[in-house]
């Protein structure tokens, strides 16, 4: 099996450029620069890449919106803000092979003819902003940029990865989402054509261009072709990241590279996206991660974060301390996120606590519907449907819950 | 008023910048780092050498939980609070924070030494349960006592 996102980390000095050399790295960037930008745009669209930043957009036609658009300057950012629940692939990636980014974004800039490039970075990741800012360096002292690339640091706030909050905070105001249409490959960064991609989907174009659309789409599923990386964390015996192809099933991410169910305990829950995604229960294992096949079995891959709960979680408590995530993180910006998640939040809560009402299931489906498709952005509509898939598939444990109270300790 | 050390830090910033306020939330890390948070005098300083207002930076600052609008203690301590660490350890954790430090989230030891504060997600879920001293990640902190020892390390 090919790895060509982390497929050098067991080497120590992988992060360093005369390393990412010496394994063929910058090679796509030399070959990029001499074709046309519309051939490199050709050439992802033909890949059938997809945004791996949790919508699965793909990333060929989101480039060629940009590219159509008569107006310049032009941006590429990349959104290493990597705040979702459950999520530290990109970091792997900024850390341990920062190189593979920097060639994709080199590859990006030259496609959409942009002017410069930032790199949105959380606060929270210190040790990935030195690894990034030294390989930035490195590689232009060795000549191979030709544009402006900036890591602008991010200050704590989740919202910020959402794309037109990204671009808020980046200009100098408070991370609120805007409006959209225009999306931002027409009116993004100050006004300009600016296309937005995660760590990840920019860290697959150096295999693509070097290796070629066609031999991408041998890898993976055929609607989500490539690999993808799967940080796995909970109850499981080998919590970490893991590179596989787009398509390989739950089961055999939880079971096989992560070790299985910590001391051998039966698995109760799965969240196979990161927090926003909906919970499955466990005979929905089977679903292969790809962007399509988990939206079938009623959930979304999203970041492609997989959290383990096993027999004997009160998911109760982990659907409330989700909400609380939720309420926290809403930037306040529109009354059905602001108020719904904190009433959703606070309904939990008292169940949890073993002052739940009569009722208080079908109020949280009430408060729930009614957050559903009427928020600015998707943290809104993320929090009900989290709300809803964790009533939907484990009820009886709430309705169970409604009068008693189970917690453990009085923290909190 | 702005120290020399802080204005060097802040054009070096906002270098990389087309436009002054773009660099207002590195300006404040920068003010934040020499003075240990953002006083309302700060806080006007810097609006006027960024030509925002100072309630137009006010309310960037207000918005970002790693700025500190209160005064906090020398070394911040974010408790990781996500599900994934919450699965692990999380609880404990923090009860035994609070135990040893003698305060609950948002406060400050009376010595000065650490404010303990939630954080969403420090994006290390594989060494959950985590928290963060300043700008240093220490994970697998189960059982609880191993942070002791970590705490002894910042004075
Ligand atoms: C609340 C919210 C938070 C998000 N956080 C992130 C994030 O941390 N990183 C990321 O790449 N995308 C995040 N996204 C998705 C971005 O809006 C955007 O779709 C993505 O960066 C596009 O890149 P891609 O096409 O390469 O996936 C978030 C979206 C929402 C609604």
């Amino acid at each position: 099996m090919i790895k060509y996102l982390l497929g050098n980390i067991d080497n120590p000095n992988a992060a360093e450029i005369e390393e990412y050399e010496k394994a063929g790295g910058y090679r796509a960037l030399t070959k990029a620069l001499s074709m046309e930008p519309e051939d490199v745009i050709g050439e992802v669209r033909k890949s059938g890449l997809r945004g791996r930043g949790g919508a699965g957009f793909p990333t060929g036609m989101k480039w060629m919106f940009a590219a159509n658009d008569p107006k310049f300057p032009k941006y590429v950012i990349c959104n290493a803000d990597e705040g979702e629940p459950g999520t530290f692939k990109d970091r792997h990636i900024l850390e341990k092979n920062p190189h593979v980014l920097i060639e994709g974004m080199a590859i990006a800039v030259h496609a959409l003819k942009a002017e410069r490039g930032y790199i949105y970075l959380r606060g929270e990741y210190p040790e990935a902003e030195k690894s990034l800012q030294k390989a930035i360096n490195d590689a232009y002292r060795k000549g191979y940029l030709g544009f402006p690339l900036h890591i602008h640091r991010g200050a704590g706030a989740y919202i910020c990865g959402e794309e037109t909050a990204l671009i808020e905070s980046l200009e100098g105001k408070r991370g609120q989402p805007r409006l959209k249409p225009p999306f931002p490959v027409n009116a993004g960064f100050f006004g300009g054509p600016t296309v937005i991609n995660n760590v990840e989907t920019l860290a697959n174009l150096p295999f693509i261009m070097a290796s070629g659309a066609d031999s991408y789409l041998k890898i993976g599923s055929p609607e989500c072709p490539g690999n993808k990386l799967f940080p796995v964390s909970g109850h499981v015996e080998r919590p970490g990241v893991f590179e596989l192809p787009m398509g390989t099933t739950l089961r055999e991410i939880i079971y096989e590279h992560a070790g299985g169910i910590k001391n051998g305990r039966a698995l109760k829950a799965v969240i196979p996206g990161g927090i926003s995604a909906p919970v499955l229960p466990p005979d929905k294992i089977d679903c292969p991660m790809d962007f399509v096949s988990v939206q079938k079995y009623g959930s979304m891959l999203g970041s492609g974060a997989v959290m383990v709960f096993a027999e004997g979680t009160c998911l109760v408590k982990v659907a409330w301390r989700a909400l609380k995530f939720f309420e926290h993180e809403s930037c306040g910006k529109c009354t059905p996120c602001r108020e719904g998640t904190g009433w959703l939040r606070s309904i939990l809560e008292r169940i949890e606590n073993g002052q739940g009402r009569e009722g208080d299931i079908e109020l949280m489906e009430d408060v729930a519907g009614n957050i559903a498709g009427n928020t600015f952005c998707p943290l809104g509509d993320g929090a009900a449907s989290v709300a809803l898939n964790f009533i939907r598939h484990f009820r009886s444990e709430f309705e169970d819950h409604i009068g008693t109270d189970c917690r453990k300790m009085a923290v909190l | 008023m702005l120290s020399g050390a802080e204005l060097n830090e802040i054009e070096k910033e906002l270098r990389a910048y087309s436009d002054r306020k773009m660099g207002c939330i590195g300006a404040l890390k920068i003010v934040q780092r020499h003075r240990g948070w953002i006083t309302d005098e700060a806080l006007r300083d810097l609006a006027g050498y960024l030509e925002m207002t100072p309630d137009e930076l006010d309310s960037v600052a207000t918005f970002y939980p790693l700025v500190f609008r209160r005064q906090v203690g020398r070394h911040v301590i974010l408790v990781c609070d996500s599900v994934s660490c919450y699965n692990v350890g999380y609880e404990e954790l923090l009860w035994h924070l609070m135990k040893r430090l003698a305060i609950g989230l948002g406060q400050t030891t009376a010595d000065g030494r650490f404010t303990l504060l939630p954080a969403a997600c420090l994006g290390v879920c594989e060494s959950a349960p985590a928290i963060m001293i300043d700008a240093d990640v220490h994970g697998g902190l189960e059982p609880p006592e191993k942070v002791d020892q970590i705490l002894n390390s910042y004075e």
